[in-house]
């Protein structure tokens, strides 16, 4: 765990989102948050060498580019977990995978370019595996504020 | 200085590759984007706005790393909600400080009656526990069930990435 002082946390707290956009952002954020511009670009550049950031900037929502992504799950076999693993990694449009602690133990998600590629990538993948894979879409989004308060 | 042949989608998609990494740690971070695409910081500021606007931006600032903050546990929190009170109760689980990620998702009857998930982060497995069990609470009535899915390993982890 990374030793953060009071204006670090200060950063952490306040800046996960609304940075300006204007000619001298550091300068407007560093004035709100009582503190030089060139005090911020030091210590955020700081957080994020130091891993506690893993970035500063946007944050980028795929969907709303034009790409398509959905959740997935499927129950598979204890004993095939690792060769499932291997033939749903494998597709390129599979960005995260993850094991989970439930009979729905493969948790996946597909990004594509185009929505209609998803229904497409999720049937071969159950023909390859001959497991059903359950489709998980988000049907409504709730507002994602700041993920951390220190 | 603007290429009139290139279109908005070109500009977008040079946008989140210059930016995807983070933004340049200058005075003028719009400034040195907009130099290494070749046009005025003014378009540069001027579509981000616009993206932030449609949501294809969710924000501009610090993405916190959780784990090196101490915040070391998650789990996928899922409950089964009332189908009238989802959107309600969505918003208020999202609006609590432990929770990223709040969505609602079709239920897959029997094997899976759950339509309302949300991350849910603590300081260790027994923490995100307590936080849930108190988020249940909260919900009263309209909840059916819920439980909660630890990951055990992650098999694959790539980020955004756009097709060339």
């Amino acid at each position: 765990m990374i030793a953060l002082d009071a204006i670090d946390r200060l950063i952490v707290n306040s800046l996960q989102g609304g940075f300006p956009l204007v000619e001298r952002p550091f300068a407007d954020a560093g004035a709100r948050l009582g503190i030089s511009e060139d005090e911020l670009i030091v210590r955020v550049a700081r957080l994020v060498h130091s891993g506690a950031a893993s970035r500063f900037g946007p944050l980028w929502n795929a969907e709303r580019l034009g790409g398509a992504v959905c959740l997935c799950a499927i129950a598979v076999p204890a004993d095939r977990f690792e060769a499932v693993a291997a033939q749903v990694n494998a597709h390129a449009e599979v960005a995260h995978n993850y094991a989970r602690d439930h009979r729905l133990n493969m948790w996946f998600v597909i990004s594509t370019e185009h929505p209609e590629r998803i229904a497409a990538v999720a049937r071969q993948i159950e023909a390859e595996t001959g497991l059903e894979v359950r489709l998980m879409p988000k049907e409504e989004e709730y507002f994602i504020g700041f993920e951390v308060r220190l | 200085m603007t290429d009139p042949t290139r279109n908005a989608a070109d500009l977008d998609r040079d946008l989140v590759q210059a930016t995807q990494a983070g933004l340049p740690l200058l005075r003028d971070p719009y400034g040195a984007i907009a130099a290494g695409l070749g046009i005025d910081r003014a378009e540069v500021i001027a579509r981000l706005t616009a993206l932030l606007e449609t949501g294809a931006i969710r924000r501009i600032g610090l993405i916190p790393n959780h784990y090196a903050l101490g915040i070391t546990a998650n789990g996928m929190a899922v409950f089964d909600v009332a189908d009238d009170a989802v959107s309600a109760i969505g918003r208020a689980v999202a609006a609590r400080r432990e929770v990223t990620h709040c969505y609602r998702r079709p239920r897959h009857p029997p094997d899976w009656p759950y339509n309302l998930f949300a991350m849910v982060h603590g300081t260790s497995r027994d923490d995100v526990r307590a936080i849930v069990a108190d988020i249940a609470a909260a919900i009263g009535p309209a909840l059916a069930g819920h439980d909660i899915l630890f990951s055990t390993r992650i098999l694959k982890k790539t980020g955004l990435r756009l097709a060339p």
